[in-house]
């Protein structure tokens, strides 16, 4: 039996947070009613002119600092020529020549423990394209251009990853670096991050590359962990039965977990790149990159350690919570209100993170307020709820996003700490039950422990459980 | 005198005047189409509403003061690649052949924010491909001066519509000569300034790199003023420059005294018809009397310009002209099978054959394989130009010569030969290729009584120094009137 080693690389589309699109003024927003978001530049009309958008290329440059790429500060725009009707000119904007960040890598951790370094070859900025809608009842297809020209940075990694694992990774820590920098949400599910599969295999220890395919169509790390193994047994069975794996693109079908071929490299298309005469060369000064650098944001490792120092967290909570930038957000938000950063990261690491795994979300997900959690965290400190409610009132905020106070007032889930109203209410419990008094004057002090519980089941839950044993105490000497 | 012999700037005093109104001005222009057309066919397009609802709305506005430039009132014709909002702009082809724009190209916004008043869109090459507006889908445009002649292109509506006097002025746009060329067969004067001097945005693109609209009217003082309404810096147009200066005007005196002209050599040799030749150097002499300083010099590297220039003017049209699909606007052919039929078919009908052909020799010359070999060959040939052009701006101010190698061509002739066409370019595609400012303007007739041009070329942002030349050359001759312009 041989023993095979994956070789893979990837190509990763990220759509930039911009708010108008590469190079006209339309905005970027997702959903709006078809063709709402063009004007002539975005919809190819003729005699309109490309301009670029400036904050793509501090995006990307920044993108760039932090993937430790050599930024190229003579930059050019060039034309890939291909007839698709989602793209208006017939033509996407796009860098082959010069592309604005080349050789660069970031650091993984392997299943082993490891550190691995996973090799970026270049990132480039170009325009996306708009999208096909398929007319349900007549033969024709419309065109949506509200997508067309929406900012995209290719993160071409070099093929330096061998497994799934290490694919996930080093998407993984990409994702959080872009989402730290606040270049892009990355959502794969809403098409924001995408990543094409470049997989092949050799023997293990042969130093020659096998011939490759590309993998499209990836939505989800999951999709893109079974297509990896999918495709890995299909080009080893290829191999095994004596057949030669054929370089081609495949799309992968997740629904049947199999992938099928989209064309050969024999017809991919000449895609006759040439510079783009409508834009100048993007001349990035000495002076722009060093404010770009002076601007890059805390990344994960210089905000873990500054949780620790700072807030005097654990490493594993910091490290869990920095691992995510929505739940970093939420925690420094939700910590300058209530300065109460044990709390916040305590309702973070138990509440919140059992409530996406039993909704089967994403941290990115989450919508609730961090002055909500704050609130709540201010209403156990002063013991107007105690941590049953708490708890309760907490499934609240993270579903509905509710105002907690307002919420606690109106279902009048306030601990009673008022003495006379508990002090009665402790009286009856104590008249109706004079076994259990008997017992724990006969030295059976668990006793107390039942009334306790008849207490707080008659102030339904909202009694502080100190004031209760006090209170009781007092009574049954 | 009719109206239409002015100058536009004489026709732009008499409004201000009041002894004109804009209306009669563009009701005269409308009645000189109207009784000229069949002969010349210079326009495609001519709307007599919109042209006399908006000469209304432009008297009253120079009447209450908003419009108060020398041209408001004048009335103008565009040439068909320029998208002008709710007019029919077809580039002369089927494939736009109902192309209605949403939008005005910068150049016609600038002129209507002047007062200009567009009586319509002029016949041009198809896609400005050509050199005699015989390309058009809406057939030829004749030479006002004899219309068995062709008017030069690709601005040859523009050009044979100043000439045979339907229009005070147009605008031309110019790629490797579309201007100065047809004005030098039709006797007009036109300016292709520096690249970037005047907006492409709204301009539908042949050869980006090399498009730059200009102004074609009768004569220098026009072309100037013309030229300072329409140039701007545009954010619009990334390409678009930010000149010290928008005044071209104050150029126009009779004074060349000291001035350095360079007449290249290379210019001058075989090709070149001797009627030309004689009056492009008699001229030459006319200037050197008021005081220039004239003399000999070889620029080289003018043999490469043609083929750098067609490598590089279709590689960008067969990616400018990939839009035209049949998707979004402008013609779709009636049956087909499925996406890839309606391309080739809408393509195959909607393109005419010079397009074609320019569209398969950009494709190849960007095909995998065949880029380093002539794309990026081709660019490093323009690098070398424009360094050839640069040494010869170290000694002198103007390079003087003709604006073609002949006058105008019967029609028919030309096509039957596209080598020898585009061989024809010879004198003005360098300075496409250099991105430097040139005019021609008439210098003489030939035997067949067919107008001459003299072509002036000035270092990039250096038009006034050319203006100033040709304004002084303008001053030893009268303006001859084409006979269509009666």
């Amino acid at each position: 039996m041989k023993q095979f080693e994956t070789v893979i690389g990837l190509e990763v589309h990220v759509e930039l947070a911009t708010k108008t699109k590469i190079f006209c003024a339309c905005s970027t927003e997702f959903g709006g009613e078809p063709n709402s978001h063009t004007c002539p530049v975005c919809t190819g009309m003729p005699g309109s002119l490309p301009v670029l958008n400036k904050q793509v290329v501090e995006y990307a440059i920044a993108v760039g600092l932090a993937t430790n790429c050599k930024i190229t500060q003579n930059c050019k725009f060039d034309r890939k020529n291909y007839f698709y009707p989602d793209n208006p000119q017939n033509y996407q904007i796009s860098q082959l020549y010069l592309p604005i960040c080349r050789d660069g890598g970031i650091e993984i951790e392997t299943e082993e423990g490891g550190k691995k370094v996973i090799g970026i070859h270049e990132i480039h900025m170009e325009e996306d394209a708009g999208k096909l809608v398929h007319d349900e009842w007549g033969e024709s297809s419309l065109v949506d251009f509200n997508r067309s020209g929406v900012p995209l940075i290719e993160i071409v990694s070099e093929p330096d990853m061998r497994s799934a694992d290490e694919v996930i990774a080093y998407l993984e820590k990409l994702r959080l670096i872009i989402q730290y920098l606040g270049a892009s949400d990355c959502k794969l599910q809403e098409g924001s991050m995408r990543a094409d599969v470049n997989l092949s295999i050799r023997e293990a220890g042969s130093e020659e590359f096998g011939t490759r395919t590309e993998m499209k169509n990836l939505n989800s790390f999951k999709a893109i962990r079974r297509a990896i193994e999918g495709e890995k047994e299909r080009q080893i069975d290829l191999i095994e039965a004596g057949k030669e794996v054929i370089q081609e693109t495949r799309r992968w079908d997740d629904a049947k977990e199999s992938s099928y071929a989209m064309r050969s490299k024999e017809d991919a298309q000449d895609y006759r790149y040439f510079p783009e005469p409508d834009l100048v060369p993007v001349i990035i000064s000495d002076e722009w990159l060093e404010e770009i650098r002076q601007r890059q944001p805390e990344l994960r490792a210089e905000k873990l350690e500054r949780y620790k120092k700072e807030f005097n967290i654990p490493e594993y909570d910091a490290g869990i919570i920095t691992s995510n930038k929505k739940l970093a957000d939420i925690f420094e938000e939700t910590t300058a209100i209530c300065n109460n950063p044990k709390k916040v990261s305590n309702w973070l690491m138990v509440e919140t993170m059992r409530l996406l795994k039993e909704h089967d979300m994403e941290p990115e997900q989450i919508t609730f307020a961090p002055e909500n959690l704050a609130k709540l965290i201010q209403l156990t400190d002063a013991r107007a709820i105690n941590s049953t409610v708490a708890k309760e009132v907490f499934e609240k905020v993270f579903r509905d996003n509710i105002d907690p106070e307002k919420y606690v007032e109106e279902n009048g889930l306030k601990t009673v700490s008022d003495d006379g109203a508990l002090r009665s209410t402790i009286e009856k419990i104590v008249e109706e039950n004079p076994q259990s008094v008997e017992d724990y004057k006969n030295g059976k002090k668990k006793a107390i422990g039942f009334l306790v519980g008849q207490t707080m089941k008659a102030m339904q839950g909202k009694a502080d459980p100190g004031m209760v044993n006090q209170i009781l105490t007092e009574l049954l000497q | 005198m009719s109206l239409m012999s002015l100058t536009a700037v004489e026709l732009g005093k008499k409004i201000k005047a009041k002894e004109v109104s804009a209306v009669e001005a563009a009701q005269a222009a409308l009645d000189a189409i109207e009784k000229k057309e069949a002969t010349v066919n210079s326009f495609v397009t001519v709307d007599k509403e919109k042209a006399l609802s908006r000469a209304r709305e432009v008297q009253a506005g120079i009447e209450s003061g908003i419009y108060t430039n020398p041209l408001a009132g004048v009335p103008v014709a565009i040439k068909d690649n320029m998208c002008t909002d709710g007019m029919l702009t077809t580039c002369s082809s089927k494939i736009l052949g109902n192309f209605v724009p949403n939008y005005t190209s910068e150049a016609v916004l600038n002129l209507v924010k002047a007062g200009a008043v567009i009586l319509g869109k002029t016949n041009m090459d198809e896609f400005a491909m050509g050199s005699t507006t015989e390309t058009s889908a809406f057939g030829a445009t004749k030479n006002p001066w004899n219309p068995e002649h062709v008017p030069g292109g690709s601005s040859g509506g523009s050009c044979a519509a100043v000439a045979a006097e339907e229009c005070s002025y147009a605008l031309g746009s110019d790629t490797g000569g579309s201007i100065r060329q047809p004005s030098s067969f039709c006797g007009v004067t036109g300016i292709k300034p520096t690249y970037g001097s005047v907006s492409r945005y709204g301009l539908i693109a042949y050869g980006s790199s090399l498009d730059q609209i200009g102004p074609v009217a009768k004569d220098v003082t026009d072309c100037a003023t013309i030229l300072e309404v329409i140039a701007s810096y545009d954010k619009k147009d990334s390409t678009s420059v930010e000149r010290k200066e928008y005044d071209f005007t104050s150029a126009l005196q009779d004074d060349v005294k000291g001035l350095k002209i360079g007449i290249p050599k290379d210019y001058f040799g075989e090709g070149l018809d001797t009627e030309v030749k004689d009056a492009v150097l008699a001229a030459a002499k006319e200037l050197e009397k008021k005081g220039a300083v004239v003399e000999e010099f070889d620029l080289s590297l003018v043999e490469y310009a043609i083929p750098a220039y067609y490598v590089i003017a279709c590689a960008e049209a067969s990616s400018n002209l990939a839009r035209f699909d049949g998707v979004k606007y402008g013609y779709r052919t009636e049956d087909f099978n499925g996406l890839h039929n309606m391309y080739k078919k809408t393509r195959s009908e909607g393109f005419g054959t010079e397009v074609k052909r320019r569209i398969m020799l950009g494709s190849f010359v960007l095909s995998s394989g065949y880029y380093d070999a002539y794309y990026l060959k081709a660019l490093r040939t323009k690098a070398l130009i424009k360094q050839a052009f640069d040494k010869a701006f170290e000694k002198y101010d103007v390079i003087l010569g003709p604006a073609a190698p002949t006058t105008a061509p019967r029609i028919g002739e030309s096509l039957s030969d596209p080598i020898k066409m585009y061989l024809g370019d010879i004198y003005t595609i360098s300075v496409n290729l250099a991105g430097l400012p040139g005019i021609s303007l008439p210098c003489g007739l030939d035997a067949k009584g067919l107008p001459i041009g003299l072509q002036l070329i000035g270092n990039c942002f250096e038009e006034k120094k050319i203006i100033r030349a040709a304004y002084a050359f303008e001053q030893t001759r009268e303006f001859v009137h084409s006979p269509l312009s009666e």
